[in-house]
């Protein structure tokens, strides 16, 4: 066919368009949900607590991942500032995924458990006030802020609603008792939720001001549990190359 | 033939064609350059004087960036797109745009809400923290109704053509519409909170939204900041420099290979991440295809000029349509070579992306669209441009601008990726993350002044635009014919 009949002809040019500017999108999109080495077979990963997901929100809300990267690249470099390379399956409940793409700070995959409650509180409020050289900004109303939680069930639902095992029935539960063990299911629970952030919240006194529940006490939270669910003592290294 | 539509395209009066709904795209793809170009310089301030986010949730930078981003692409790089799609289709087609007014402007008012909403949602925290997709699900839908309106206009008159053939510059802007609904839609799907929350989760996660994310990603600058300023610049560097296009078969290799490859190129802004290596070996080996139809782009637009060098030193419109494929050529030349895993492992999550960034979207985008548009304003308002001198003294700050936010990146982005990886004589790593923020700090001065540059050119171009728009308007109905030709 000469080009010539495509420049004529709309319809034509319509739909060789179409047809080159899909291929690339299918076959590189489609197969990722299909293909099961894409995410690893790993135990202890487990969706975000009521309270954890809150804070995951507010992370969201102030823009965090433009700074932060949750990625963390099979080098030795890496290896040594941040640990174990990320897996896929880390982030597989990660409503939207927060890789990130830019260092301007360090990367955060697995900074639970780096630092105290109390060091990222006042990290939080005013980082320079820690580390002197930081560029970050002062997030001071965090700690301020009463954490709204009035629609956790909604956004639980929601996310139940894209595939994350938050139960809303008793069978449901179940089933997340099997796969995560009744502690974790527990705080999977969608009726449960204001009860269960409440008794988090004041159970691990993120923000360090037990009065009351604040957005800082869920970023706290959500930062905490951050790479810390897979425990890798169990696995042999060789073990996650396979899925690569 | 590429050039008969051109030639003959150029004898209207604004009453042949719907100019009204081109000037207000005009003055908003102006209004937004300001805005956008302002906001990026207060957020490369804010990283070299962090005082700048002065407690003061709605601007820290967290929240501004998506502003600075939005701005530009959406609102700077939108309204010209439409503008100048709006121009070229009525000229090279012959007819009224399709849809009426109306539907025109549907597009201009549905469009400039989306910007403006999305923008201030942005400050008071809604965001789906997608990068250059954080608009939230209500603002999505917006989006998508403009958009199909847009390519209704689009076909439609094309269909109402009066020339056998389309142009090619129509065939380049057409892929970008198609390319972006595609985009937005499979981009965007989510599940709101609520009815009315403007909160969601995105449908996929992890791994497989990375990949669509970045699909999405790389696309937008593909299709949005590529194929359709390549569209532009296939009807404004000819009419400016009043020679054919270099050539035709150029064109046609050209376009389809680029609208083809560009698509499987977007898994490269995800090397060494918990993707899968295949694919992301298959980005990167399609990423280095795609320089070939790039430089084509650039060689054929470059090469139109041929037999007319001289105007490069007589007329600035010129100058800036060609300092743009110079700076599209450099940037298509190192994205390829970003994109290859060795380096990609220096240069991922340091400033030398960003510095990459903005060698295209300065370079190439603004650049293309200030020329464009010193063309186009004359013409849409029937007078010559106020003050060419003015245009001459943007188009150097400007390219001074440029040149030292790319180097400023530069430095301080290859600095990021030798500080992080470099080992002292017993295998420890020499640097804490915090040295090489600290190290960092020279070079992200420079970037704001670099910028200061660049907006500076773009504030004297909304007053020089200004000014011959009111000396336009005064004259108007002197006589119309003036610039007509």
């Amino acid at each position: 066919m000469k080009h010539d009949n495509i420049e004529r002809n709309l319809g034509i040019l319509l739909v060789f368009t179409m047809l080159a500017i899909s291929v690339g999108g299918m076959v590189e999109i489609i197969p990722l949900f299909f293909i099961k080495e894409t995410v690893e077979k790993v135990d202890g990963v487990r969706p975000y607590t009521p309270l954890e997901q809150r804070g995951r929100d507010i992370y969201i809300r102030e823009g965090c991942y433009l700074c932060h990267s949750q990625m963390i690249r099979p080098f030795r470099d890496e290896a040594l500032r941040y640990g174990h390379y990320s897996l896929a399956a880390e982030s597989k409940y990660d409503h939207p995924f927060q890789w990130g793409s830019k260092r301007t700070g360090p990367d955060l995959a697995r900074v639970g458990g780096k630092y105290s409650n109390d060091w990222h509180t006042q990290h939080l409020t005013a980082p320079r006030s820690l580390v002197p050289q930081s560029v970050m900004p002062n997030y001071p109303w965090l700690a301020k802020n009463e954490l709204k939680y009035d629609d956790i069930q909604d956004r639980m639902k929601a996310l139940r609603r894209t595939g994350v095992p938050y139960s809303n029935s008793q069978a449901e539960y179940q089933r997340n008792v099997e796969e995560f063990g009744a502690d974790v299911a527990k705080t999977l629970h969608i009726p449960d939720a204001e009860k269960n952030l409440v008794a988090q919240a004041q159970l691990g006194n993120y923000d360090t001001d037990p009065s009351n529940i604040t957005e800082m006490d869920a970023l706290v939270a959500y930062l905490q549990v951050l790479g810390t669910m897979v425990d890798f003592k169990k696995y042999d290294d060789d073990y996650f190359v396979k899925f690569r | 033939m590429a050039t008969a539509s051109v030639s003959t395209a150029g004898v209207g009066t604004s009453e042949q064609y719907n100019y009204d709904i081109i000037r207000k795209f005009t003055i908003m793809t102006l209004i937004w350059g300001a805005i956008g170009m302002f906001v990026g310089v207060y957020i490369a301030s804010e990283l070299a004087f962090p005082f700048l986010n002065f407690d003061t949730p709605y601007i820290t930078f967290g929240r501004l960036r998506p502003v600075h981003t939005s701005g530009v692409i959406f609102g700077f790089g939108g309204s010209a797109l439409f503008a100048t799609s709006y121009y070229v289709v009525q000229r090279t087609c012959q007819t009224r745009l399709f849809g009426g007014d109306g539907l025109a402007n549907f597009t201009f008012w549905g469009w400039q809400a989306a910007i403006a909403l999305s923008a201030l949602g942005y400050m008071f925290g809604y965001t789906q923290a997608r990068e250059y997709a954080e608009m939230v699900w209500p603002i999505d839908l917006l989006v998508l109704l403009v958009w199909v309106s847009y390519l209704a206009i689009y076909v439609g008159t094309l269909l109402n053509r009066k020339q056998p053939h389309i142009y090619v510059a129509n065939w380049f802007y057409l892929a970008f519409i198609l390319a972006t609904a595609l985009l937005h839609i499979f981009n965007n799907l989510q599940v709101p909170v609520k009815l009315f929350s403007l909160e969601s989760y995105s449908l996929f996660s992890g791994t497989q939204d990375a990949m669509t994310q970045w699909w999405y990603g790389h696309n937008a600058v593909g299709f949005f900041l590529t194929a359709a300023f390549l569209g532009m610049m296939y009807y404004f560097v000819p009419k400016q420099a009043g020679r054919p296009v270099y050539s035709y078969r150029l064109s046609i290799l050209h376009f389809w290979a680029l609208i083809f490859l560009y698509m499987w190129a977007g898994a490269h802004h995800l090397h060494w991440t918990a993707l899968p290596d295949w694919t992301g070996t298959l980005a990167a080996t399609f990423s280095i295809m795609l320089l070939l139809p790039s430089w084509g782009g650039m060689i054929n637009g470059i090469m139109t000029l041929s037999g007319a060098w001289d105007k490069l030193r007589t007329d600035p419109v010129i100058r800036f349509l060609i300092v743009a494929l110079s700076f599209y050529g450099m940037s298509t030349f190192e994205g390829p070579m970003m994109s290859l895993k060795d380096v990609n492992a220096l240069s991922h999550y340091t400033d030398w992306t960003v510095g990459h960034v903005h060698s295209g979207a300065l370079g190439w985008v603004a650049m293309i669209t200030f020329g464009s548009l010193y063309h186009m304003v004359p013409r849409l308002w029937n007078t010559p441009m106020y003050s060419v001198r003015l245009v001459n003294v943007h188009f150097w700050l400007a390219t001074i601008g440029v040149l030292l936010y790319i180097t400023a990146m530069w430095i301080s982005g290859i600095m990021q990726g030798l500080m992080w990886r470099a080992f002292d004589d017993f295998g420890n790593l020499q640097y804490s993350f915090v040295e090489s923020v600290a190290a960092a700090h020279p070079f992200y001065v420079m970037r704001a002044v670099g910028g200061i540059f660049f907006l500076t050119g773009m504030i004297l171009m909304c007053y020089n635009m200004y000014k011959t728009i009111r000396q336009g308007s005064t004259a108007a109905h002197a006589d119309l014919n003036v610039a007509a030709a």
